[in-house]
């Protein structure tokens, strides 16, 4: 039977190289599927690892409490908010929790410099943010409890703030106008570059006290609570803690639902990375389908082949070959031909995947993982012995008087 | 080993071409015995094709007993006849049936692929078998590169590389000049004088003298068998 095999593959290999033209006339269908296929995964792998980077260094460790308004709520006007109690319950009264920050947008407006204008994202923070985001300062320092405690108007910006404005290299020191009111800068943060496009430095950083002295409502003011966990196997136990306090300092009765929301980013990420998966199955499995066509391909060609070379099949019946020699052959010429296309067709769509990757500005660089290319190429082979099995066993079949006979 | 090569015994033969049931063998009985020389002759349409391939294992009666080599034919199986064709039997046709894609040597050693017999092992036997019929020097060349007698000869190597008990060939000379056959037929006698048991189908008178017995088919039957070599009124006739 080995050599039956081996013997098989060198008249597969024979008969491939013989029609070279016809075979990968044949295969194209197969090497244009694969290629589709690896380098839609290759892409689609790029974009997932990317993502999951750009997470992670979002300080997977620090937890998020927001307000959780439902679509009622706004229509209404009724907004629900974090108390400030919220925020020294979490301080001073709950286990396992580390630092403990509060956020606010401030919406201070334009960001200006003499005649140049900006418009960072303004961010109302303690000191604390600090210790929680893990972001530093590259020049001057960080806001400190008592800017907070006197509402200093100072700012830290992002370096695309400092650009914007044109201000000098070293801009501690420079006043700067958020809106109408001016500000003292007094640091700024590291650069973090871009991501999918995004600017990620484009912020200004002012106490919490003073963003709230400086905009709207100062008994009800929309803010999170970010903090941070002491012990990073607790999370499911401080988030139940904080849950807690939370809806008994809320006054909300057992029945009532929580009216805020415990974020964490690594969830966020895993949802991403869900998406992307799922992304990747589909579009693989849409891509998947011109495979099949491919394979379809190959079996109309085979069939063909068999009835051409009917002859051949009867003399080797006439020499000795069983009905499963023949099947074996045909099945072998049918899963190398697409195997051929196969590999071509990873080595194309590595290609491309790379190539669209490196097109596309700001586009992660496309990954094709080995388990994509392995499982391609085994695809193929499989694609091609399925779609084989119809030729091969017409061949096999034949009678070998009538197939001798033939012309 | 006292009994015949090959032995016939009431053999029919029957094919359904749609409604109409057909005969093409009613009862035959034949003996060959080993080393025989032996012509099959008779019109076309005569059966003697139908018989060619009962002989030839590509075909089993519909009634009625065959053994070869002591073994009982009409219960085997399809892999059996395959297994039975490629150590019994060494087939040559009219039209030579090479694979045009292989080399002479390939061709002839292509049997013995499905004894399983390693790549090596192959080469050398099928060497060996064309050197003996005067091709030792064409191992290389393609079907296509040679003359018509020299791929009979070709042919004739593969048939023997299995060192058949039955040489069966199929009008060997249909498809070549009168001087080619001669040569041919040359190498099938001196096939015969080494003790190979050889028949072959023909309609030529010419080519069934030059074998000792003459066996006629004529409306699926044999109607003439003889010891002695046909007359060339007895074939034409």
């Amino acid at each position: 039977m080995i050599i039956v095999m081996i013997e098989s593959l060198r008249a597969a290999m024979a008969n491939i190289l013989a029609n070279r033209l016809r075979s990968f006339l044949t295969t194209l269908g197969i090497l244009i599927g694969t290629a589709a296929v690896v380098a839609v995964v290759a892409l689609m792998q790029g974009f997932a690892q990317s993502i999951s980077a750009q997470f992670a260094d979002l300080g997977g460790g620090s937890l998020k409490v927001e307000a959780l308004n439902t679509r009622e709520n706004r229509l209404s006007g009724d907004y629900r908010y974090l108390k400030d109690s919220d925020l020294d319950l979490l301080r001073y009264r709950v286990e396992g929790v580390g630092h403990v920050a509060p956020i606010m947008a401030a919406p201070l407006g334009t960001a200006s410099h003499r005649a140049e204008t900006a418009t960072p994202f303004v961010l109302g923070i303690t000191a604390e943010y600090q210790m929680i985001e893990r972001r530093f300062t590259r020049l001057g320092r960080f806001l400190v409890p008592a800017d907070n405690d006197t509402r200093r108007r100072v700012v830290v910006i992002g370096d695309k703030v400092r650009e914007d404005l044109k201000l000098p290299d070293n801009p501690v020191g420079s006043y700067i106008q958020l809106g109408r009111e001016w500000f003292k800068v007094v640091g700024v943060m590291e650069s973090r570059g871009e991501v999918f496009g995004f600017n990620q430095d484009n912020y200004a950083l002012i106490p919490f006290e003073t963003a709230r002295a400086l905009t709207g409502n100062k008994a009800k003011v929309d803010f999170e609570i970010n903090f941070t966990i002491s012990q990073l196997d607790e999370v499911e136990a401080v988030k139940a803690r904080v849950t807690r306090a939370l809806r008994i300092n809320h006054n909300l009765k057992f029945d009532e639902e929580d009216d805020f929301e415990i974020q964490s980013p690594d969830q966020i990420a895993k949802t991403f990375e869900k998406i992307t998966s799922m992304g990747t199955l589909v579009l693989g499995g849409i891509v998947g389908i011109s495979l099949l066509v491919g394979g379809i391909g190959i079996m109309t060609v085979m069939l063909v082949s068999v009835t051409e070379r009917t002859r051949e099949i009867g003399i080797l019946k006439a020499l000795g070959a069983t009905r499963r020699d023949i099947l074996v052959q045909f099945l072998i010429e049918a899963g190398l031909l697409s195997l051929i296309g196969g590999l071509i067709g990873i080595a194309i769509g590595y290609g491309l995947g790379h190539g669209v990757a490196a097109l596309i500005p700001n586009f992660p660089p496309a990954s094709v993982p080995l388990w994509a290319s392995l499982g391609a190429a085994a695809f193929c082979a499989v694609v091609g012995v399925v779609f084989g099995i119809m030729p091969a066993s017409k061949a096999a079949n034949l009678d070998p008087i009538e197939a001798l006979r033939y012309e | 080993m006292s009994r015949a090569l090959i032995e016939l015994s009431g053999i029919v033969k029957r094919y359904r071409m749609g409604d109409t049931e057909f005969e093409a063998l009613r009862g035959v009985d034949l003996q060959i015995q080993r080393n025989e020389y032996v012509a099959l002759v008779g019109p076309s349409g005569s059966g003697k094709s139908t018989l060619m391939n009962l002989l030839g294992c590509l075909d089993t009666p519909t009634t009625g007993r065959y053994t070869l080599n002591n073994r009982d034919i009409g219960t085997l199986r399809d892999d059996e006849l395959a297994a039975i064709r490629n150590q019994e039997i060494g087939f040559v046709f009219q039209s030579f049936h090479l694979l045009p894609r292989m080399t002479v040597l390939g061709n002839v050693a292509q049997p013995l692929v499905y004894r399983g017999i390693p790549l090596k092992e192959r080469e050398r036997q099928a060497a060996e078998s064309l050197r003996r019929v005067g091709l030792g020097d064409k191992l290389q060349h393609r079907p296509n590169q040679l003359s018509g007698g020299q791929r009979q000869r070709v042919a004739v190597a593969r048939a023997l590389v299995g060192n058949p008990s039955l040489l069966l060939a199929d009008e060997p000379t249909g498809n070549l000049d009168s001087r080619t056959s001669e040569e041919i037929m040359a190498l099938f006698d001196a096939l015969h004088q080494d003790g190979q048991t050889v028949v072959l189908v023909t309609h030529e008178p010419d080519i069934a003298a030059h074998c000792q017995r003459t066996v006629r088919v004529n409306d699926g039957r044999i109607v003439f068998d003889s010891a002695a070599p046909a007359t060339v009124s007895e074939v034409a006739a």
